[in-house]
């Protein structure tokens, strides 16, 4: 089950701050713990930038859930880019082709508790991620 | 819409003719709206100025305001705008100064169809200067946010010296590569016109440190290095280390500190026990 979600679009740096305080916006109110939120405001900062750098710009779209016994957020990060080809090399620590430190992906899974990801060569990548309350 | 040359012309002399009366009736409606916030003289000036303006311009055969004539009028809406926006009036304040001529017209021409047609002539005239100084107004302030976001990233950006040979860079709020690259060039300067062998890079004030963050302040530290300073990272709050260690990025051998005291006190130690070495 999951409420209306609030949607921004990443077409720029400034648009990476938008998303990193809306997630921390909802992060409170859904009463994640200190270390949670910023663990899952990290994890948004790394994950809208790959959707601006690496997908060319895309959207992110920030919800809150219930499983029925816990509260949760979900977050949407999806691209029209050129898609991931191989997944498995992505996902690896310090693989780059962007010149960051390539953690970004492998490490934004670690951060969150769900992660999704749907990615189709010339199609684009869709993540899914997710935080509970504990 | 642009005037046609008999209105333009029936413009000017309306505008003639009764001189100090709309001056007057003018300059009272944009006192009102703007409520003793610019003396009365000035404003009387100021729209007396203007005024001047529409004359030369209609005088100068111009039937729209992007015409050469009226060059000399679009300049002063210029002016007017950029002084309102820069005294923090709002937009519509600063267009009542120009609309508020119409009601001033009002008054003044007749209440025959001829009358309403002249006034809606002027009014289409008028209307394209009010635009034209909202447009300009938008645009100062524009300039103003542009320099303001400028000045933001140079205050933003401090490096103090926190002791003999100790500098520190607080930084505060997003560290995105514009400001990494304006918080590099300032230390490594700041190295060197201090010669300080010391630099802590304070992070107290970043609310997230991914990757990013983490890359610029690594090469932060190797350039530093490279000049022969030694960095020391403080400001590591509990959440933060346990996010850097997730995701997985290594500072290696470079010294951190939960607290930019913490890090003066191990640099200090470090200082004290070498130059009792060297004794």
């Amino acid at each position: 089950m999951s409420e209306a979600g609030q949607r921004l679009e990443v077409t720029s740096d400034q648009d990476v701050v938008r998303v990193r305080q809306l997630v921390r916006t909802v992060a409170v109110a859904v009463k994640l713990s200190l270390v949670d939120q910023t663990k899952l405001v990290t994890a948004a900062s790394e994950l809208a930038r790959n959707t601006l750098v690496y997908g060319g710009g895309g959207s992110v779209e920030v919800a809150t859930v219930n499983n029925g016994r816990r509260q949760g957020i979900r977050i949407v990060f999806a691209d029209q880019g050129p898609g991931i080809a191989d997944l498995g090399l992505a996902l690896t620590d310090g693989y780059t082709t962007g010149g960051g430190l390539g953690l970004g992906l492998s490490g934004a899974r670690r951060l969150v508790d769900e992660f999704d990801i749907a990615t189709e060569v010339g199609q684009g990548t869709t993540i899914t991620v997710t935080k509970w309350c504990r | 819409m642009a005037l046609s040359a008999e209105e333009a012309s029936r413009f000017v002399v309306l505008l003639e003719e009764n001189q100090d009366d709309l001056v007057g009736a003018w300059t009272d409606r944009v006192a009102a709206t703007l409520r003793g916030r610019l003396s009365r003289t000035e404003l009387q000036r100021q729209t007396a100025d203007l005024f001047k303006g529409f004359q030369l311009a209609l005088a100068g055969g111009a039937t729209d305001l992007a015409h050469e004539p009226a060059a000399e009028l679009r300049a002063q809406l210029t002016e007017l705008s950029g002084h309102r926006a820069r005294q923090g009036f709002s937009t519509t304040e600063t267009a009542v100064s120009v609309y508020s001529l119409k009601e001033a017209l009002l008054a003044k021409l007749g209440d025959d169809l001829a009358g309403l047609r002249d006034y809606i002539a002027f009014s289409a005239f008028i209307d394209a200067a009010a635009l034209f100084t909202f447009d300009s107004y938008v645009r100062v302030r524009e300039e103003l946010i542009a320099d303001q976001a400028e000045q933001l990233l140079e205050l933003s950006t401090p490096v103090v010296k926190l002791w003999e040979g100790v500098v520190a860079v607080p930084l505060v709020g997003t560290l995105d590569s514009a400001r990494a690259q304006v918080v590099m060039e300032r230390l490594l300067q700041t190295l060197v016109d201090t010669g300080s062998p010391y630099a802590i890079i304070d992070i107290t004030g970043v609310p997230a440190v991914d990757t990013q963050v983490a890359q610029h302040v690594l090469k932060t530290v190797v350039a530093a290095r490279l000049m022969g300073a030694d960095c020391i990272i403080s400001g590591i709050r509990p959440q933060i280390a346990q996010t850097i260690v997730a995701l997985g990025i290594e500072f290696g051998d470079i010294a951190t500190k939960a607290s930019l005291a913490d890090a003066l006190r191990y640099v200090l130690n470090k200082n004290g026990s070498r130059k009792h070495r060297e004794r």
